[in-house]
């Protein structure tokens, strides 16, 4: 009997190419379970295929990847997604959309009402249990989002620049509450961003990918517990310089560059 | 063009008016009734021959006495059983070819170019042929309609399938949701929107192939009527039943909003 998922991913050589256009290019990355481990990288550097690698929604071009550890008795999906866009069910109310990703596994009707409860619960969306998608602000489809993932007691949580869809301030509001979260949950984290100030905030091991075709060209640790992490922390900020002037030069080639995906 | 004047002293005019129309209630029904009070006024004043256009209170009148009678019930009983047999057939086997064209890659490209072929035929063309096949009776009718039903259908849901999220689709399979639960809750509720407008559609095309098929041969049935009454000069009659396919009409539009207003109270 297991109480507590402890999953690392081990990234072997992992290329990948859409066509001709070569995106990735011999990756090899440890993320160690139970830490936080942030993607970043100039604009098509091949972040998202990467996380999309990671959880087995691509099959990558070349090598391969692992998955090691220990997983909770009550994990139903060990590699779970938070989406860019949310990807909620309009047809679905709040407590729908969660209990979606409940319905196949099991669970009798009565421990699914307690998860819906308890992830809306810590989402600070109870009150909303029964309110259709549109209906929703921005920020509150992204915690909708959260306590879909939540819900079922994800081993890797890998979130694909959560958000990137929202404004200014939401964003730094929500930004304090996944740090809260994903310390609670105490899952193996992979957040891809480019913005820098959240790579600073949640990253224990930030990757910092280059230009296409995308590569390590770095990692830096931050060996700081998330919980004391300001946002005008001086440290973070000295980090968050030295991230930019790594990334600097490719994000100026990336944006003078033609789209070609 | 003259030059802008390099000084202005005025309000700044409201320029974005108009192209926004509004619903506005009870005008519907009101413009109707009003019309055929219309009507009725340039009948009664001798404006219009009523041998050619009946008054209306001599059409509600006609209406009355058919009802009376059990011979509107007979005629229109008749039509709605061939109306839901021939739709619902019509119906489902579309909706089941157009999940089937939606979903398999192997199914697609036959199927396409079967409905592409089939779909711009006039389905009238093909009743000498169904009553061949299935006699004169209510196969033939029930196929002609069924016919005219299956290939909108096909495509509305086609349409519909293709029309969902894929983002929508990868989430359920990235949450490890098993393909008959992505089917019956991601797939089916997005294409819903797509399958009921085609009911609106469909409805009508069937209305249409209902009164065409009660034409060409029947005894009983609004379509038989209306050409009966048609032979006999009584232009009472024969508007009395052109009124109840048009109640027919409305009332059939009326569910499927009914329908559109329960199903997609999300939208």
């Amino acid at each position: 009997m297991t109480t507590r998922s402890a999953v690392a991913l081990a990234v072997e050589r992992v290329g990948h190419a859409f066509g001709d256009l070569v995106v990735l290019d011999d990756i090899n990355l440890a993320i160690p379970a139970g830490e936080v481990t942030v993607l970043v990288g100039p604009s098509g550097c091949g972040k998202s295929t990467l996380l999309g690698i990671l959880g087995g929604m691509l099959a990558p071009g070349a090598g391969r990847v692992r998955m090691d550890g220990p997983v909770a008795d009550d994990c139903l999906n060990p590699l779970t997604y938070v989406f860019q866009d949310f990807s909620l069910l309009p047809w679905r109310d709040v407590a729908g959309n969660v209990s979606l990703v409940l319905e196949d596994s099991g669970l009798s009707r009565g421990e699914r009402r307690a998860r819906i409860a308890e992830v809306l619960e810590v989402t600070g969306l109870s009150e909303f249990a029964g309110v259709w998608p549109k209906q929703l602000s921005g920020g509150m489809r992204q915690r909708l989002g959260i306590a879909r993932a939540l819900a079922v007691r994800p081993a890797v949580l890998l979130m694909d620049e959560p958000l990137s869809a929202l404004d200014a301030q939401t964003r730094a509001l929500l930004l304090d509450e996944f740090s809260g979260l994903i310390a609670r949950t105490g899952a193996t984290t992979v957040y891809v961003t480019h913005t820098l100030s959240e790579a600073v905030r949640l990253g224990q091991q930030i990757v910092v990918l280059s230009r296409r075709p995308g590569r390590i060209r770095a990692i830096i640790r931050i060996d700081r517990p998330l919980a004391g992490r300001g946002a005008d922390d001086p440290d973070l900020r000295a980090t968050e310089a030295e991230l930019w002037a790594l990334i600097r030069n490719d994000a100026a080639d990336a944006a003078r560059a033609l789209e070609h995906a | 063009m003259r030059r802008a004047r390099l000084n202005m002293h005025k309000q700044v005019p409201f320029r974005a008016g108009g192209f926004a129309p509004r619903a506005v209630p009870f005008v519907g029904a009101l413009t109707l009734i009003g019309l055929i009070g219309l009507w009725q006024l340039a009948a009664s004043l001798g404006w219009i021959s009523t041998r050619f256009l009946s008054a209306p209170a001599a059409i509600i009148e006609a209406l009355l006495v058919l009802a009376n009678s059990g011979e509107l019930w007979l005629h229109l009983s008749a039509s709605l059983v061939r109306l839901a047999w021939g739709w619902t057939v019509g119906t489902l086997a579309g909706v089941v070819v157009g999940l089937a064209l939606g979903l398999f890659t192997v199914a697609r490209a036959p199927g396409m170019a079967v409905v592409s072929a089939l779909f711009p035929v006039p389905k009238i063309a093909l009743v000498p042929l169904f009553i061949i096949w299935f006699g004169i009776g209510e196969g033939s009718k029930i196929i002609t309609l069924a016919f005219g039903v299956f290939f909108p259908t096909v495509i509305n849901v086609l349409a519909g399938v293709d029309g969902v999220p894929r983002n929508l689709i990868r989430m359920g399979q990235s949450f490890g949701l098993s393909r008959r639960s992505i089917l019956a809750k991601i797939v089916l509720p997005g294409a819903l929107p797509s399958v009921l407008a085609g009911f609106r559609i469909t409805a009508s095309t069937a209305i249409i192939l209902l009164v065409a098929a009660e034409m060409i041969g029947a005894e009983h049935g609004i379509g038989a009527f209306v050409l009966s009454a048609g032979n006999l000069y009584d232009t009472d009659n024969l508007l009395a039943g052109i009124a109840v396919l048009s109640m027919l009409g409305l009332a059939v539009s009326w569910v499927i909003g009914w329908l559109e207003r329960r199903l997609l109270a999300w939208r």
